[in-house]
Order: C-alpha cells, then sequence, then structure tokens
C-alpha cells in the first residue's frame, strides 16, 4: 500500500469478496451498479459514480406483493364503478351488473391486501384517526372511506336485483331507490381512487417512482380503464359490449402513450423498467395491453375474440402494475439511481436552493 | 392546489417547532453538530445510543468493510459510524490526520489533528491512504419526509424541533420507510420477541433526555467531541468557523453537509463536516424531501381523473353499440 499507484491501489485494498462488488471501495469511483442480468439493454450509458461500498442510500418500501395487487385491484373497482353507472344510465343491464360486482370485488380485494399489508384490521383504524394532506395514504383511505360504501351498495342493489320478486320483502324493497344513486356517488369517487395510487408511490425517495411523478398518474388511470373494461370485454354480451370496447382502447392508448413518455423523461431511474424481473414484466404488460386494445377493435362480432381480449387487458394491467411496482423497489436497492440524477442536477443546475 | 398548503410548509426556511404550533415558551431547536475530521471511529456513540435507548443488537457481521461492521442506519442502528479507507488515488493529496502510522513519529507538525497543510511530496506523508469515519444518524430534517407521509399521526415533530416516532401510535404501515432522503428510518422486523417489532425505528434524538435537560446519550459518549449537540442556530455558527479554520490550515476538502436552510430539506437539525464528497460516506449528494413536489403531484392525479371521468362519459356517448 506504500505506493499510490493509480486504479490498481483499488483492488489491492480490500479482501475478495469486496472487491468483486464493482462499487466495493467507496470513495472511488466505479462502474456501474449492481451486476446486470443476461440480455437485459441499457438506456443511458453506465454512469461513474461513487458510493460507500455499493449500498444502498435510500431503503426500499417494506411492501410485499399485496401492494401492487392492491394497485391492481383498486383501478379495476375504480374503473368498473365508472362502467357500471354508464351501462345503469344507457341501459345496458349485463354489464351494470358485472361492473358493479367487479367494483365491489375490486374493493374487497383491495382491502384485504391493505389488511394483510398491515398485519391487523385494527391497524386500518389507526388511520382513520387523523386526516392528513401531507401524506398521499391519509388522502387515499378517506377517497377509499368515501368510496367504498357507495360501491358496496351499488353492488348489493344488483345482488337483490338479482333475487325472484318474491324474496324482495322487507328492507330489501328499498334497495330500488338507492340502485343509481349509489351508483352515481360511486362513479364520481372513483377517478382519485384511481389516480392516487400514482402519488402514493411517488411522493417517496424511491427514484423511480418519484421521478415518474409527471405521468404516474395518467398510466394509472389507463391501466385502470384498461382493465375495467376488460373484464367488461369478458362479461358483458356483445349487444352490450360497445362502451366497454371503447374505453379498453382509449385506457391502452393513454397507458402506452404516458408511459412512453414517462420513460423519456426519468432519466437514468428508468433503467430498472428495462431490467430483470420489471423489466419482462413491463415488455409483458406492454404486449399483452396493445394485443387487448387491437382485440378490442374487432370484438364486437365475436364474443370469444372480445373474452380474450379482455382476459389480455386485465392481465396487461396486472403486470403493468407489478413491473412499476418492483422497478422503484430495485431503484432504491442501488445506489446508483440516488447519487447519479443528484450529481447530473448538481452539474447542470448547482444545488436545489429555496428561493423566495 | 397549492394554495392548500401553507408558505414553506413543504420546504423552504422555517422553525419547524413553531410550524407545529409551540408557542413562544417552547426551547430553541436542538440538534448535532458532527465534525467527521475528529472522529476515531471508537463507535462508543453506536454503544451508548443502544443502551441508552434499548435497541435491540443487530447483525455484527465482518462485512469485509474495513472496520465497519453494523452496515447502516437501520431499525436496530440508530447511529451509524462509517470507515472508509482511501487511496491517494482518489486524487487529492492525502492530509496528516494525526493517527498513529509505521513512520517516524511526530513527522512533523505538533498542531494537531489538522495542523499540517496538504504535502505535494509523497515522501513527505507518511501514508499514502486516508482513513475518514463518520458517525451518521437521523438528520432531523426541516421539513421531514418521513413525518409528512406518515398517515395515522404516529411520526411528531417535538417541542426541540426534532422528529420522533410515537411507538403506540403507529401502526406499521411502512410509509416513513421509503420516504426518507437519507434512508434513516426503517420498520423493525427482528429479532423476534424484540419489542416494537413492526413498528417503525429511528433515532428520537434521546427525547427523554432532553426532557430531562440531559445531552444525548451519543454525544455524552464521545471522547472527541466528534459530535457535538446543542441549539440548532449556535451549531451552524460553530460549524462555519471550524470550516473555515480548515480552510485556513489547508483543508480544502473540508465542507458542511445539511447546514443550509435553504436546502432540499429545509436544513437538517442534525448536520455534518465531511472530508469528501457526501456519497463518499453513504449520503445522499443533494437530497430533496419528496413532499416538495406533493402539490404538483396533486394536480397531475387530479388532472388524470379528469381524463378518467370524462373517457368514461365519452364511450357511452354516440352509436347505440
Ligand atoms: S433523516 Fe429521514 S428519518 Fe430522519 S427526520 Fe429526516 S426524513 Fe425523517
Ligand atoms: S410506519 Fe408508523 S411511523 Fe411510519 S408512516 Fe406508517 S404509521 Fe407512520
Ligand atoms: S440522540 Fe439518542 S437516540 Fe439518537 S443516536 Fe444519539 S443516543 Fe441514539
Amino acid at each position: 500500500m506504500s505506493t499510490g499507484g493509480g486504479d490498481t491501489a483499488v483492488g489491492r485494498d480490500g479482501p475478495e469478496g469486496v472487491r468483486s462488488q464493482t462499487t466495493a471501495v467507496p470513495g472511488v469511483p466505479a462502474h456501474g451498479g449492481r451486476r446486470r442480468g443476461r440480455g437485459e439493454r441499457t438506456m443511458v450509458p453506465d454512469a461513474d459514480f461513487v458510493s460507500y461500498y455499493g449500498r444502498p442510500i435510500v431503503k426500499p418500501a417494506p411492501w410485499e406483493a399485496d401492494i401492487p395487487a392492491y394497485l391492481f385491484a383498486g383501478g379495476l373497482a375504480a374503473g368498473s364503478s365508472l362502467l357500471a353507472a354508464g351501462a345503469d344510465l344507457t341501459g345496458r343491464p349485463v354489464l351494470r351488473r358485472s361492473a358493479r360486482l367487479a367494483a365491489l370485488g375490486g374493493l374487497s380485494f383491495s382491502m384485504a391486501a391493505l389488511v394483510h399489508d398491515l398485519g391487523k384490521p385494527s391497524r386500518f383504524l389507526n388511520m382513520l384517526r387523523v386526516a392528513k394532506l401531507t401524506s398521499p395514504m391519509s388522502v387515499g383511505t378517506w377517497i377509499l372511506s368515501a368510496y367504498g360504501p357507495p360501491a358496496g351498495l351499488a353492488a348489493a342493489a344488483e345482488v337483490v336485483r338479482m333475487l325472484p320478486p318474491e324474496a324482495r320483502r322487507g328492507p330489501l324493497r328499498l334497495a330500488r331507490y338507492v340502485d343509481r344513486p349509489a351508483g352515481l356517488l360511486a362513479a364520481l369517487l372513483a377517478p382519485p381512487v384511481a389516480s392516487y395510487t400514482a402519488v402514493l408511490l411517488s411522493d417517496t425517495s424511491t427514484p423511480s417512482w418519484h421521478e415518474a411523478y409527471r405521468e404516474l398518474p395518467f398510466v394509472f388511470v389507463g391501466s385502470a380503464a384498461a382493465a375495467a373494461s376488460g373484464l367488461g370485454l369478458v362479461t358483458a354480451p356483445l349487444a352490450e359490449n360497445g362502451p366497454a370496447r371503447r374505453l379498453a382502447v382509449a385506457g391502452a392508448v393513454l397507458e402506452l402513450t404516458m408511459e412512453h413518455r414517462m420513460e423519456q423523461s426519468m432519466g437514468i431511474t428508468a433503467e430498472p423498467l428495462h431490467q430483470g424481473r420489471p423489466g419482462r414484466l413491463m415488455r409483458a404488460a406492454k404486449v399483452l395491453t396493445a394485443a387487448g386494445a387491437a382485440g378490442a377493435l374487432l370484438a364486437g362480432r365475436s364474443r370469444l375474440v372480445a373474452a380474450a381480449s379482455g382476459a389480455a387487458l386485465l392481465a396487461g394491467s396486472w403486470c403493468t402494475r407489478f413491473g412499476i411496482f418492483e422497478a422503484g423497489q430495485e431503484s432504491a436497492r442501488d445506489p446508483k439511481y440516488t447519487v447519479v440524477p443528484q450529481r447530473r442536477r448538481l452539474e447542470e443546475e448547482g444545488p436545489v436552493r429555496y428561493s423566495g | 392546489m397549492s394554495s392548500l398548503f401553507k408558505e414553506n410548509d413543504l420546504w423552504g426556511p422555517l422553525d419547524p417547532s413553531a410550524e407545529a404550533g409551540y408557542g413562544e415558551d417552547r426551547p430553541k431547536r436542538k440538534g448535532f453538530f458532527t465534525d467527521t475530521s475528529i472522529c476515531i471511529g471508537c463507535k462508543a456513540c453506536e454503544v451508548a445510543c443502544k443502551e441508552w435507548n434499548d435497541v435491540p443488537a443487530d447483525h455484527f457481521d465482518m462485512l469485509g468493510s474495513s472496520y465497519d461492521n453494523s452496515h447502516s442506519l437501520n431499525a436496530n442502528q440508530w447511529r451509524h459510524v462509517a470507515f472508509i479507507e482511501q487511496p491517494s488515488s482518489r486524487g487529492r493529496a492525502t492530509v496528516d490526520l494525526g493517527m498513529p502510522d509505521v513512520g517516524p513519529p511526530g513527522s512533523g507538525d505538533g498542531a494537531g489533528a489538522y495542523g499540517a497543510a496538504a504535502s505535494e511530496d509523497p515522501d513527505a506523508s507518511p501514508m499514502d491512504f486516508r482513513w475518514l469515519m463518520s458517525s451518521d444518524v437521523c438528520k432531523h430534517c426541516t421539513h421531514a419526509g418521513c413525518l409528512d407521509v406518515c398517515p395515522t399521526g404516529a411520526l411528531i415533530r417535538t417541542e426541540f424541533g426534532t422528529v420522533v416516532v410515537q411507538d403506540d401510535v403507529c401502526n406499521g404501515c411502512g410509509y416513513c420507510v421509503p420516504a426518507c432522503p437519507y434512508g434513516v428510518i426503517e420498520r423493525r422486523k427482528e429479532p423476534e420477541g424484540a419489542k416494537n417489532v413492526g413498528i417503525a425505528q429511528k433515532c428520537t434524538l434521546c427525547y427523554d433526555r432532553l426532557d430531562a435537560g440531559k445531552v444525548p446519550a451519543c454525544a455524552q459518549a464521545c471522547p472527541t467531541q466528534s459530535i457535538q449537540f446543542g441549539d440548532v442556530e449556535e451549531l451552524r455558527e460553530r460549524a462555519n468557523q471550524r470550516v473555515e479554520r480548515l480552510h485556513e490550515a489547508g483543508v480544502m476538502d473540508a465542507r458542511l453537509y445539511g447546514n443550509d436552510p435553504d436546502d432540499g430539506v429545509g436544513g437538517t437539525g442534525a448536520f455534518f463536516l465531511l472530508l469528501d464528497e457526501p456519497e463518499v460516506y453513504g449520503f445522499p449528494p443533494d437530497p430533496v424531501v419528496p413532499t416538495r413536489d406533493l402539490p404538483h403531484m396533486f394536480r397531475q392525479a387530479s388532472r388524470a381523473a379528469v381524463t378518467l371521468a370524462v373517457g368514461a362519459a365519452v364511450v357511452f356517448l354516440g352509436r347505440r353499440r
């Protein structure tokens, strides 16, 4: 160690195990972050950066599959409430019924996922002690709490409609008075349910979530529309599936174009969206969503095509949510995505400083 | 949307305890100035913190990262001492740190740790690499991402301007974890049977000790006064003087980190004097609290929601099928 011999000094300093990590020696610029798997491409050329033994700087969220599943189910529920209200107003009873039941299903699944993540139901109530505008999770809890009851009522009214007339007795007769108002109220509250989850992810220091904040809400509402209309295509007869077909195409186009724009604006933090598991999920999402939308264009003539396109759209939405969720987690685990963008900003614009 | 938030609510200079509603008789904001240039890496702070706060043992491994065997700040590690062995290939002349070495004793300054100016001549320096040591801790940010996003109100601002988790209110949602720009706070997952498993944990700036008018355990234990505790305002002053002195002594690498109330988190209550770029120590180079962009995020989300509503209405217009 006596001569400061250029870059070779790096290798001589640490034990073997340390050296094999590319960023092992602190204070010495290293090439790239973690090792990449086979067949993965990078959008941005590798950047030199410095880190502390390659260890993460920010911490990944301690969340598991519950949360992306929740994102998917919440979007499905919200989109379905919108479809159900439209179907109700335009006289499409089968679409209305399936969409209302899907909304309730999505909502129940969401709540189950949340409670599972928290460990026990009573912990959900802790969040109802406060309303806090700076916390998207608090805002979202209140949005869900407002949306849940009318969505549930609309589904309940639907179940009552399915009963034989002689069974609709007592309080059940009231169902037809709440039927349409509950459905419309649910539809009114549904769009924020679909879009707030983007803010939930973006309001963090997780690089690939935060940097996506401009476009992510549009990706998520597009994905919600695609999923809900996908379910509509699976369940509704040809005579009623027109709106679902059009919403499927619109949702898919919105999702795909905004996702593309998002990747363009994210700089190096778009990288995790192309690599490893999240990369595969995102590629699958694009193929499934595009295929589902293409199928939806033809789905006015064949029940089979409609059902297949619907299934593809549902699967595509699922992959989008998991892909974006996991890409964010990856970006938090690699210090590169924290250091490099901040360094670039420092070089180009100087430090972030408040002015007035 | 931004008008829903008060002036400088989300970022910019601010007295955090005043903003949180504490009255005129509140104590002055408390914090740490950690002068890493005199840290000797003894880890007394790590030990004192664990003892006082009853923080369970963390994994204790030979990590192959110099003398760092406590890995990182996490739920079970509220102080963490970083060790960096830096070859001179880092591209700067080394400076005599006054550390024990194998060369002849007293290689000629006697002015203490940073008396000697940077040496241009490699032969005059007893070492061609340097040690950097730094005791890291929660920054007690002016605009704390963790506190902003906490949906239960478990994270609070104390009268001392510090940020503390109320263990009995936290529901373990974990949202604070990715919100922190420094990766400090974490949900405790082990060891089994320890208290507060499943609850977010981090440095409290020894809230109980401050309440009793005492100095935090880590600062008390630090033998070199690398960890200095006090009123943030006064510490900022002291830090400026220290940097100036080091610059005069030729240590041009010395810089402050977190002391600027105009920075991305409104300045930190615990700030640092560093001898290299922040990321060398595992700090983000230019952190910004995520909630700074929250008004913009809500605006985008509202636009997206309207897009969805309009789109869903339009698809029902027109053709009957
Ligand atoms: S450093 Fe992280 S955990 Fe500490 S106050 Fe700031 S945001 Fe919260
Ligand atoms: S884990 Fe606890 S402290 Fe952290 S955001 Fe959730 S409720 Fe708040
Ligand atoms: S202030 Fe107290 S809780 Fe925080 S690191 Fe020091 S000893 Fe631990």
